[in-house]
């Protein structure tokens, strides 16, 4: 008798448990939702060709450096329209550290992400005490300015032709794998490495402490928040993504030179991460694809619609992003994201 | 000295087109607190309507008129139907709405009048001007600029001050709420006042494009530099966009010129990471209480 109660308390509680761990252990859903990522990702490099896996790796770095961005702006309330200028700091660092010391790959990555993040924390400091415009002024004429630097030092950085920084796939992976999926890999494991991370910091003390500043700086100043080393802080986890963008973009790209991280670059980054929503890991998958994806196919439309000739065809897309990015933030003001979300919630309350 | 005179007048000219474009951007922040990431392209788009009507007609002045015009109604077009849907919207959403602004007129151009370099003329001649065998290093065109600056920044603040519709024009960027119960149309102050700015912008269009070229981008810097003269003299002063334009100018020229064109940039962002370090608001904004 006793047996038989035990057991049918039993039954019910046990699948109850196990969602009971996923929804106490952030880190634990993280984890299983990046596993499921990463498992989707897999599934499609290997069904793609090799221009697509390139793209695949395009887009990851992208997103990456997009994540960086809707943390800093989307949590901590803080302007940048200056964050190519960290993914240069990465992209740099990684090639330099390619050719002159030879590190393994993943030590390059990492090493790229913690330049940037200290350039970041430099910068930080800096921009810790001006707010809106006078922010965003800063970062522009940062994106602006720091690509010279390759050229006053272009015995260091090679000038406009920039430095190279050719990866090969890895030996174990046989002659015959081709290196756009290898680097689609590379790209897509570190990006998820990173979303990991992010989702956690967001999750976390420093998360909430960072929407507490964004909603009103005075009153988390009166709660005991230590306002300037959060915001630096929030400055050095956008550098540091910004910086894992830039060595990605370096690796599929196989060089760096200035008019890779153009002012367009970091603009376009500030878009992508409004458009897809901010202050959602989501919103910048959003905003990175489409980034990508879509001027690539707009531009192919054009022209084999006959819509432009192949000088003109280029500002298609340059077109329809600003239209995109007009009509978007007058339709939905929160971003894909958002407007998703808006959709999800009414259906579920009708 | 001769070098160094040669510098201040360079930098002094150049300084003028920041100034103009930093004073179209206080223009508009100090109305609608929007900042208008827009402005240097919708010059880039006036000065190619002046080219097409100097190209037509042969009359350099026409095109000039013609500029100034469009950037009016383009100023005043832009307030309407892409910036009055996002106020009282996160301030975010207007900066995104003008930088969709930027990236629709540049791509605009780009299919009207494709990528490569146009040259556009200047007003006056621009060879260089001298004192007996002394070169001064500026031309006429060069005063001109000057000159051309100056004299609209005067017409806008005696507007400002002595006239009735500057009256208006300031209730409304003071208080619009309160304004609007006085009787001032608010709505087409925040138009008149985009409008003249995409005045200002223009003219900085067409006195900046000889010594440029023409191109979809060729304003992206321009409108960098004007940006950052505004942020060094405080978005909320006019005096303030004229004297950071003036000081970025000479800083810029120094720069240049002593120590070469791959270091201008960096110096022009030491100069504002210094203004900004010790006044964070700008040269001449005065203190303000953030409100609790």
């Amino acid at each position: 008798m006793t047996s038989q109660v035990t057991e049918q308390v039993e039954v019910p509680a046990a699948p109850r448990g196990r969602l009971d761990w996923l929804n106490r252990s952030t880190l634990g859903r993280h984890l299983a939702v990046a596993v499921a990522g990463a498992v989707i990702l897999y599934l499609i490099s290997v069904g793609l060709d090799a221009y697509r896996d390139y793209l695949m790796a395009e887009v990851a770095a992208t997103v990456v450096a997009v994540a960086g961005l809707t943390v800093l702006i989307g949590l901590s309330g803080q302007i940048s329209i200056g964050n190519g200028a960290f993914m240069a700091i990465g992209g740099y660092t990684g090639a330099l550290l390619f050719s002159h010391l030879h590190w393994p790959l993943a030590l390059i990555i990492i090493a790229a992400a913690l330049v940037a993040a200290a350039v970041g924390a430099i910068f930080g400091v800096a921009a810790a005490r001006l707010h809106g415009p006078y922010l965003a002024g800063a970062t522009l004429m940062f994106a602006v300015a720091l690509p010279f630097l390759a050229n006053t030092f272009a015995n260091q950085l090679g000038g406009d032709q920039g430095l190279g920084f050719f990866v090969t796939t890895p030996a174990f992976l046989g002659v015959n794998f081709s290196l756009q999926r290898w680097q689609a890999w590379v790209n897509c494991a570190a990006g998820l490495i990173a979303f990991i991370l992010l989702a956690n910091l967001i999750r976390s003390k420093v998360g909430r402490s960072w929407r507490a500043i964004r909603d009103d700086e005075i009153a988390a100043a009166l709660a005991g928040l230590n306002i300037a080393r959060l915001k630096i802080l929030a400055f050095v986890v956008s550098a540091a993504a910004a910086g894992l963008g830039g060595v990605l973009l370096a690796i599929f790209n196989g060089t760096v030179s200035p008019s890779l991280f153009t002012l367009n670059l970091s603009i376009q980054l500030l878009t992508a991460a409004v458009l897809g929503g901010l202050g959602t890991l989501a919103g910048s998958i959003w905003g990175g694809a489409l980034l990508v994806i879509v001027p690539i196919y707009l531009e192919d439309v054009a022209v084999g619609h006959g819509f432009a000739s192949q000088s003109t065809s280029a500002a298609i897309p340059i077109l329809a992003y600003g239209v995109v990015l007009i009509i978007v933030m007058l339709a939905f003001p929160r971003g894909i994201q958002g407007g998703l979300n808006r959709l999800i919630k009414k259906k579920g309350s009708a | 000295m001769v070098e160094f005179l040669e510098f201040t007048l360079e930098g002094l000219s150049a300084g003028m087109i920041y100034a103009a474009i930093a004073l179209s951007l206080v223009l508009i922040w100090r109305g609608t607190g929007v900042l208008n990431y827009a402005q240097g392209a919708m010059a880039m788009f006036t000065s190619f309507i002046a080219l097409e009507i100097i190209y037509v007609t042969g009359n350099y002045w026409l095109g000039f008129v013609s500029a100034l015009a469009a950037g009016l109604v383009i100023g005043a077009i832009a307030e309407r139907v892409i910036v009055r849907p996002v106020t009282g919207k996160p301030p975010l959403n207007a900066v995104i709405v003008t930088i969709g602004l930027l990236i629709l007129v540049e791509g605009l151009a780009g299919l009207l009048y494709g990528s490569n370099n146009r040259s556009f003329p200047p007003a006056f001649s621009i060879d260089g001007l001298s004192i007996g065998s002394v070169a001064l290093g500026i031309t006429r065109n060069d005063i001109f600029t000057g000159a051309a600056v100056l004299l609209a920044a005067a017409i806008l603040a005696l507007t400002f001050r002595y006239s009735s519709i500057g009256l208006r024009l300031r209730a409304t960027a003071f208080n619009a709420p309160v304004a609007r119960l006085l009787g001032v149309r608010v709505g087409r102050m925040l138009t008149l006042g985009w409008a003249l700015a995409g005045l200002l912008g223009a003219l900085a269009g067409l006195l900046v494009s000889p010594s440029t070229f023409l191109n979809p981008n060729s304003m992206d810097t321009i409108f960098v530099l004007g940006f950052t003269a505004a942020v060094i003299g405080g978005l909320e002063s006019p005096a303030g966009a004229v004297a950071g334009g003036l000081i970025l100018g000479v800083v810029l020229s120094y720069a240049g010129g002593y120590l070469g064109s791959e270091v201008v940039n960096l110096f022009g962002l030491a100069a504002l990471l210094l203004v900004l370090m010790f006044r964070p608001t700008g040269l001449f904004s005065s203190a303000q209480a953030r409100r609790v």
